[in-house]
């Protein structure tokens, strides 16, 4: 297969020499390309580039698109793990691009940079996020009170109560998580992990008075019981969230009914 | 080209457009189209929080609030819109709350507050808490927060719909707005959005900076759809460079972490802001903060074998603290830097972060034709607008506070005029303007890279109309962007097809921040003074005599269809405040 190879006279604009000491290394990225506009079939494709190893993954894939493949297509945005675009599997993992650095990636051999699996690819690196965020929506993730008075100030909330959940605040909606799941791959109905973080946020949000109703929607034959405590979850995700252990704290939560 | 009918039409799905969308579903059929997914946008890289004088941990008010707004801004701030802001803030703060934001809280229970830059007891008294916070993730709390309230609500979304044009209809004389034209990004059909009113809430354009906090895509898509148009841009020089970007990247490290003790220190470990700034030191508001950096640097004071760079020290606090109420950041410099902040000092430069200027509007959302003339059925929100409650320059916190304030202003006004008049006739082929943009970029066989003229635009807005400047340094700027449009003309891409074509898109993107950049030198050009974001070398001094009064930008098309820019001037609005010297 042909290897797109930039010319070092051509390597302008970043990276910066300079940042650091660290010298500019030649790096292979082996992307899963796929574009039915063109062919039904994906294909890897190798690009060779001179970059400094302590930019992101998500710097490589710009200098690719810039300088040698403009048709190569992905999703990014804020470039520093906060919005949740551009989540990938790269050397066989999933993670955002932005947050990726090439020195901790091995870089001596080839990198891999995928879709993420479990969500239909529509080209290149972009998959349909829709199944992703149904599963968000059925979990009713907003605020739920019963109160016919609303106070005038805020509710009161001891710092206690909002530490309890303040590990799920964090997602941000990236589906690392959830493409990071086998059962995810293997049965598309499965809610997946990150429905179930931002179910756990209101449940164990003091505020909120809709507890019963989410775990009833969780107690479903595709809700919480489907997950295997495998851990990929907790692994993947770009915020630290410990998914693994908020899906057994919602098991828990089913059992006992008390949150 | 499908054509659709909506009472109320939002572009953009951050902060302001949300918020707006949340006020107009419930009042009229709101579609919200969005270049992003709605959680994606720059809202939620804001972090150190909203200003609201709850007066929660210490006494505050509103009118402390109404005033540091004003002083923050350099006086250029219309102080009736000022006092809006400030009045509204603490519904806005407690309106989130109920909405289920999880804010940060004191022992008692109630919204935690903490002290941010340029926010003041009793006029400049000493640093006050005003600032609602969440850890150092505010915006995203936020963003999550108004996401999972339109969900509630059931807002309809067109994620991956680039707004490219703005559709005006002249009515027995007056411009009325009778929608907009938007491209699919999954499949590139056009689609026209026939409605009675129109909300811009797309966000700022950084994106013409190199080292800049701005996401890739803020890149100024409503400002320019409406200054083709024909309609002004206000205050456009004005631009907010942020002091603590991290070195090189521009990533934001929050003002909080100078609100939580955090201390800038040049190459000596001296505290240099006690030099500048004696009473608010490291908590003086950003333009001078990220002066009295550059002084420091150009004085050869800087930090780094170049010199090029100060450090933000957090060493001295305890890691508890930093891992409480700064988890995010002290992690981007682990993650971006390799750095350990419990310690290390972190290296920074200032970072372009926000513009004040954008499209004019009045208190309600309603947008501006020139001075005093509203368009009807036009709104715009947020970044993309200028109120101006910002003026000169922007008070940290007080952008989230505007997004919600005025976004929430502008959804209730347009879904309330909507109610009020009838679909305006589209022009005759709607879509003809980019229908024509995008088969020129697809068939073009120039020979000139977007990311080539994209760096370069870049390079010469750093090198020429930063922090400094002077009439030399933007007649460069000037002179460069002219090249650079022209030298656009001849861009091409490599993508021809039309499924998720985002090389197009950058094209495109790139065409709106060379229209942009251009009216944000010509403007700085014509403006000698030193005012806020603004300075002058060559003209250091605030000169309230010719130049209290904000830039109105219009693109002028001659017979033969040459393009150049208008300036002309509207008087600032006081009511309560005379200008005064400015010291922190």
């Amino acid at each position: 297969m042909a290897t797109p190879v930039m010319d070092k006279a051509d390597a302008t604009g970043s990276p910066e020499p300079g940042f650091g000491d660290s010298p500019y290394i030649t790096a292979t990225f082996r992307i899963r390309r796929f574009n039915p506009e063109v062919s039904a079939e994906a294909t890897w494709e190798d690009f060779q580039i001179e970059i400094d190893p302590k930019e992101r993954v998500l710097d490589a894939l710009h200098k690719i698109k810039w300088e040698l493949d403009g048709t190569l297509t992905f999703r990014r945005s804020c470039a520093h793990g906060i919005c949740g675009s551009d989540a990938m599997r790269i050397n066989g993992k999933n993670r955002l691009a932005c947050k990726t650095l090439i020195k901790d990636l091995n870089p001596e051999k080839p990198i891999t940079v995928e879709a993420i699996k479990g969500l239909t690819v529509l080209k290149d690196l972009i998959v349909d996020m829709e199944p992703f965020f149904q599963a968000y929506r059925d979990v009713m993730p907003f605020l739920i009170t019963k109160e016919t008075n609303e106070p005038t100030r805020e509710r009161l909330q001891s710092a206690e109560d909002r530490e309890r959940f303040d590990d799920t605040t964090k997602c941000i909606l990236c589906a690392a998580c959830t493409s990071s799941c086998p059962v995810f791959w293997n049965d598309g109905q499965y809610f997946g992990p990150a429905a179930i973080v931002n179910a756990h946020r209101f449940i164990f949000d003091s505020r909120d008075e809709a507890g019963e109703q989410r775990l009833e929607v969780l107690n479903d034959r595709d809700g919480v019981w489907r997950c295997r405590t495998t851990f990929n979850c907790t692994d993947a995700c770009p915020r630290g969230i410990e998914v693994t252990k908020a899906i057994a704290e919602v098991k828990r939560a089913l059992i006992t009914r008390r949150f | 080209m499908k054509i659709h009918k909506y009472d109320t039409v939002i572009v953009g799905a951050g902060g302001a457009g949300m918020r707006a969308a949340i006020e107009s579903t419930k009042r009229s059929r709101t579609a919200v189209l969005t270049k992003l997914y709605p959680t994606r946008s720059h809202t939620g890289a804001a972090q150190g929080g909203m200003a609201a004088a709850l007066a929660n941990v210490e006494e505050d008010n509103w009118e402390w609030h109404t005033f540091d707004t004003v002083k923050g801004g350099d006086y250029l701030v219309d102080q009736d819109a000022a006092e809006i802001l400030a009045k509204e803030a603490i519904d806005s703060v407690l309106d989130l709350e109920k909405m289920g934001l999880p804010f940060n809280r004191t022992p008692d229970g109630t919204i935690d507050q903490r002290r941010f830059g340029g926010h003041s007891r009793n006029h400049g008294e000493a640093p006050v808490r005003r600032s609602c916070y969440a850890a150092d993730r505010t915006g995203h709390m936020i963003l999550q927060t108004l996401y999972q309230n339109c969900v509630k609500e059931g807002v309809e979304f067109f994620n991956e719909f680039y707004v490219l044009d703005q559709l005006i209809t002249e009515v027995d004389g007056v411009k009325k707005s009778a929608g907009v034209v938007a491209y699919e990004l999954a499949t590139g059909e056009i689609h026209v959005f026939q409605a009675k009113s129109v909300i811009y809430a797309s966000g700022g354009n950084g994106k013409f900076f190199k080292v800049t906090s701005n996401a890739h895509t803020l890149t100024g898509d409503g400002q320019a759809a409406v200054y083709r148009r024909g309609l002004p841009l206000e205050d456009m020089e004005f631009f907010q460079f942020h002091p603590t970007g991290i070195w090189r990247m521009g990533i934001l490290l929050t003002e909080g972490a100078r609100g939580e003790g955090g201390i800038l220190r040049n190459k000596d470990g001296e505290r240099f802001m006690e030099k500048y700034a004696p009473v608010m030191k490291d908590l003086a508001s950003r333009d001078v903060v990220s002066r009295s950096i550059y002084t420091e640097i150009r004085e050869g004071r800087g930090c780094g074998p170049e010199g090029d760079h100060v450090y933000l020290d957090l060493t001295h606090l305890p890691p508890e603290q930093l891992d409480a109420k700064l988890p995010d950041i002290t992690e981007f410099a682990r993650t971006y830097l390799g750095i350990e902040p419990y310690t290390d000092p972190i290296p920074i430069q200032p970072t372009a972060h926000y513009a004040m200027g954008g499209i004019p509007t009045n208190v309600q959302g309603e947008v501006l034709a020139d001075n005093t003339t509203v368009v009807p059925g036009l709104y715009a929100a947020g970044e993309v607008a200028c109120v101006s409650v910002h003026g000169a320059n922007r008070l940290g916190t007080n952008s989230l506070l505007d997004i919600n304030v005025f976004g929430k202003r502008a959804g209730i006004a347009a879904a309330e005029y909507a109610h009020t008049t009838d679909f305006v006739e589209l022009p005759e082929d709607p879509e003809s303007f980019v229908v024509g943009q995008i088969e020129r970029l697809r068939s073009s066989t120039g020979t000139e890279r977007v990311s080539e003229i994209r760096r370069e635009l870049q390079e010469t807005m750093d090198a020429n109309v930063m922090v400094f400047r002077t009439e030399q340094t933007i007649k460069t700027a000037v002179e460069k962007i002219a090249e650079l449009r022209e030298r656009y003309l001849n861009v091409s891409v490599q993508d021809k097809g039309k499924r998720f074509n985002t090389d197009l898109l950058e094209a495109i993107e790139l065409g709106n921040l060379l229209d942009l950049a251009e009216v944000m030198a010509v403007s700085a050009l014509a403006r000698k003074e030193s005012r806020g974001g603004h300075y002058r070398e060559d003209y250091p001094n605030r000169d309230d005599v010719n130049f209290m009064r904000h830039t109105m930008a219009y693109r002028e098309v001659g017979d033969d269809g040459s393009e150049s820019i208008r300036l002309d001037y509207k008087p600032v609005v006081q009511t309560r405040y005379q200008p005064m010297e400015r010291k922190y």
